[in-house]
């Protein structure tokens, strides 16, 4: 493929002992290997390699920040991580809420074909189409037909998508759905060229992909670095400063952190090693970027009848115990905010309900919680034996280690269960758990991600055994409320109706950690931790052609 | 000779079936599954994705099918690289792990025999005491420790050389991994060196030889060299196969895109075929690996010879 690869190959014993001697002269004679010359390539330490570049079969951050950067949807991130107009100049919604019309502006794709509504309608049948088996598909069964596609009862024409005409794109949804239009602005959304994909597999690879966004694919070497290069096509192509964008696959997040140090990237979305935080906080501070997530992190309580933990007071009494302050201050210490509720606070029209107690001394919360568990027959005598899985990862075993050190005065013994992580979520899928750490990132900049987990088929639901009608129906009226008041009541009843049950223990909300070195500009840390890439630019590349 | 050769191919075809056989159920028998993450995904959605893969099958049928995929030359889809054929995937990354677990084995050779040679000559006496010293710490401090020092030193501090990335195959981004690779075995070659080159210069023949009169470097390298590097040679087919199919670790550190991060996050994420392929791959060159070693053998010891 590359002349790389070549030249290795026609390479003889000789030659590579002549290489060897070249390598090692090389690192005698080189001083310094400068990598900073001035181009306006941004270079992002991206993370993980990503799985896929199809923008409707991609899972990850690290994917979908790719993704985006080449395919427009009809509503983008706007730097600050609202939504803008994308492919879609303006939109309309009828009165009922169930129609929204959708006028597509002037734009092509990479090789200069029209995007039309066509392009618009096909992706979303694809989305939905079961063979496509994309992870988020039922974000869209809003949309009249989507559903019954998805589980593949009849096929894709009668998906309630339709194009008035090249530039009028129509959604018709089976009721009105506050959250839809943030659906819209995912990466599996996005208008995909019908014309390229009808015609055959493997779309996906430089010089095949067609795209809409502000960048091009231009070369993927797989787990090393994935090239694109400014979009001539691009309707606003005149306001994106960047020639190209390199991410590189960087897993390991002190590695990351070398090459940031050492100049080689821009941006790192490998995050900081935590025994490093420290270090970064004091040495980097101008780099450093640390903004609240939207996610969760909690302990499942599964609440089937026969454990302890099927007991109200028993799981109010862990919720009591539970010193959120000491995780997230002395433990952890990047910021995270102790979380009293399950909906993180960062999110839109964030409810304010919160655990009763929130407000008590630590003294009365532990009183209360001795008391009740009193009352469910366990104590020094009887304790209350239970068990906690978490998977591999040193911060939850930590977290772990001190929750049972907290619980332990109340005569709570906590056996520990660490497991990698596909085991872990395969025993939390299967409902084989007591406790179960738990982490919920969400999708879309809204509470219904987080409150139909617990609905009725949700996973947290199917987990812990949880039902409860009110609750169901409290997350469909809100979910179908679009008065943003309105919304946010019954949003916040549905999360108290949780949380006054003792549910789940509510551990942390989620921060992102990001360095972006300082003469990256137009960027911002972002609750959805989106950053869309075509508003950045690079400091000494303006100098220079200003 | 060559029939000798055909024989050993032949036989490891039954080897590579077991193999195959066993890392096929043995990854089946683990739990959790390649869609098992964070977010658990709706019944609907997983059903699909374990439609779109096959998974619905019952597992001799899953296994029929890949038997018979893999005899076109066929590993099948990966799992979690869904761009990428297990085959591409392997094909793309294995020339970069060859080209630096081969340069660290030629450096290895090239620092580690001289060293074994000249600590055994000099046996006992400060020089001996100090390279031996230096292969035990390189035995004991483990690549994870090595390989982000040498980053952070030179990368970070001094600014040498790139602290990671693969740029290419660019002969400085290729140096820290090579030696972080290297060290270890350097280390290993050394100390097994000095003990097999002691052991022959023991052996009857060597006084022999120095009876006759023949100056110390004729003795060392007409008459010890040789037989002293047979055990060297039969610790080296199994270690290039391990060293060429690349190291998570020098992989992941270094940001080098070769395959060995594939044998951890394939099974990991469950990544059936990803792992699969890995396993099968890494298991025929160790099979050609050991048949090299013989081959090597009959060269060096005179007594070996297979021509029957």
């Amino acid at each position: 493929m590359s002349s790389k690869d070549m030249s290795f190959r026609d390479m003889s014993p000789w030659d590579m002992i002549r290489r060897l001697a070249l390598t090692a002269s090389l690192a005698l004679s080189t001083t310094v290997i400068s990598t900073t010359a001035a181009s306006a390539t941004l270079q992002v330490g991206n993370g993980a390699e990503p799985g896929t570049l199809d923008p409707q079969k991609v899972n990850g951050n690290w994917e979908t920040r790719i993704t985006r950067s080449l395919f427009d949807r009809l509503l983008n991130y706007a730097p600050d991580g609202s939504l803008e107009p994308g492919l879609a100049e303006r939109w309309e919604v009828s009165e009922d809420g169930k129609r929204y019309t959708f006028h597509l502006r002037e734009a092509l794709w990479s090789d200069g074909e029209p995007i039309t509504a066509d392009d618009a309608v096909f992706a979303l049948r694809r989305v939905l189409d079961p063979a496509t088996a994309n992870h988020n598909a039922n974000l869209y069964y809003p949309i009249v037909g989507a559903r019954e596609i998805n589980a593949g009862k009849v096929d894709g024409e009668s998906l309630g998508v339709t194009a008035l005409d090249d530039h009028t794109l129509e959604i018709r949804l089976v009721e009105p759905t506050a959250w839809f239009v943030q659906a819209l602005a995912m990466s599996e959304a996005a208008p995909l060229p019908e014309h390229l994909l009808s015609s055959g597999t493997d779309w996906t690879r430089p010089g095949v992909m067609v795209s809409s966004g502000p960048f091009v694919l231009t070369d993927w070497r797989p787990q090393d670095h994935i090239d694109v290069a400014r979009n001539p096509h691009y309707y606003a192509v005149d306001e994106v400063a960047l020639d190209g964008i390199t991410f590189h696959a960087i897993e390991d997040p002190a590695s990351a952190l070398n090459r940031f140090r050492a100049g080689d990237l821009d941006i790192s979305y490998s995050g900081v090693p935590s025994a490093r935080f420290d270090w970064v906080q004091q040495h980097l501070p101008e780099s450093l970027q640390v903004g609240p997530l939207l996610g969760s992190y909690f302990y499942m309580i599964n609440l089937r009848e026969g454990t302890p933990l099927a007991d109200t007071r028993v799981r109010e009494a862990l919720n009591l115990a539970l010193r959120r302050e000491v995780i997230t201050d002395q433990l952890l210490g990047i910021g995270q905010t102790p979380s009293w509720w399950y909906v993180p606070r960062a999110v839109s029209g964030a409810p304010d309900s919160r655990l009763a107690f929130a407000d008590w001394p630590m003294e009365q919360r532990l009183a209360r919680a001795e008391q009740l568990l009193d009352e469910a027959g366990y104590g020094p005598e009887h304790p209350l034996q239970l068990s906690l899985a978490y998977n591999t990862l040193d911060d939850h075993r930590k977290i772990a280690v001190a929750i049972a050190a907290m619980w332990k005065p109340l005569g709570i013994e906590l056996e520990l269960i660490n497991r990698e992580a596909a085991v872990h979520y395969a025993t939390v899928r299967q409902a084989d758990f007591e406790l179960a750490r738990y982490g919920l990132i969400a999708t879309v900049d809204d509470a219904y991600d987080f409150l139909n987990a617990y609905a009725s088929g949700g996973s947290a639901a199917r987990s812990t055994g949880f039902h409860d009608e009110e609750y169901d129906d409290l997350v469909r009226r809100s979910s179908a409320e679009l008065d943003p008041q309105r919304r946010r009541q019954l949003v916040g009843s549905a999360e108290q109706r949780l949380l006054d049950a003792n549910v789940l223990l509510p551990i942390y909300d989620y921060v992102s950690v990001h360095l972006v070195a300082p003469h990256v500009r137009g960027w911002q840390s972002t609750p959805l931790d989106v950053h869309p890439l075509r508003y950045v630019s690079l400091k000494t590349q303006n100098d220079t052609s200003q | 000779m060559l029939k000798y050769t055909l024989k050993r191919l032949l036989q490891a075809i039954p080897t590579m079936l077991v193999v195959i056989t066993i890392a096929f159920f043995l990854m089946r028998v683990a739990p959790g599954g390649p869609f098992d993450g964070e977010r658990s995904l709706p019944p609907q959605i997983e059903a699909n994705l374990m439609a779109a893969y096959h998974l619905d099958e019952p597992l001799w049928q899953q296994y029929a099918r890949y038997l018979g995929n893999l005899v076109q030359g066929d590993f099948g889809p990966s799992f979690k690289y869904k761009d990428f054929t297990v085959t591409e995937l392997i094909m793309q990354g294995f020339p970069v792990s060859l080209e630096i677990g081969g340069l660290a084995i030629l450096l290895a050779l090239l620092v580690g025999l001289p060293l074994g040679v000249i600590a055994a000559l000099r046996r006992n006496t400060g020089i001996d005491y100090t390279v031996m010293g230096l292969a035990l710490a390189g035995i004991a401090v483990p690549n994870f420790v090595i390989a982000p020092l040498l980053a952070l030193v030179f990368g970070v501090l001094l600014q040498w050389l790139p602290a990671g990335g693969w740029n290419d195959g660019a002969l400085p981004n290729m140096i820290l991994p090579i030696v972080a690779l290297a060290v270890p075995q350097i280390a290993y070659i050394a100390r097994m060196m000095r003990a097999s080159m002691i052991e022959v210069l023991g052996s009857h023949y060597i006084r022999t030889a120095r009876a006759k009169g023949l100056t110390e470097t004729e003795v060392v390298w007409r008459h010890a060299m040789r037989p002293a590097l047979l055990p060297v040679t039969s610790y080296l087919g199994p270690a290039i196969a391990g060293i060429i199919t690349g190291s998570v670790v020098i992989e992941q550190i270094f940001g080098i895109p070769g395959i060995g991060r594939y044998f951890v996050q394939g099974a990991l994420n469950r990544d059936y075929t990803l792992v699969m392929g890995t396993v099968v791959f890494y298991g025929a060159l160790i099979v050609l690996m050991n048949l090299i070693v013989d081959l090597i053998y009959s060269a060096l010891d005179p007594q070996i010879r297979y021509d029957d």
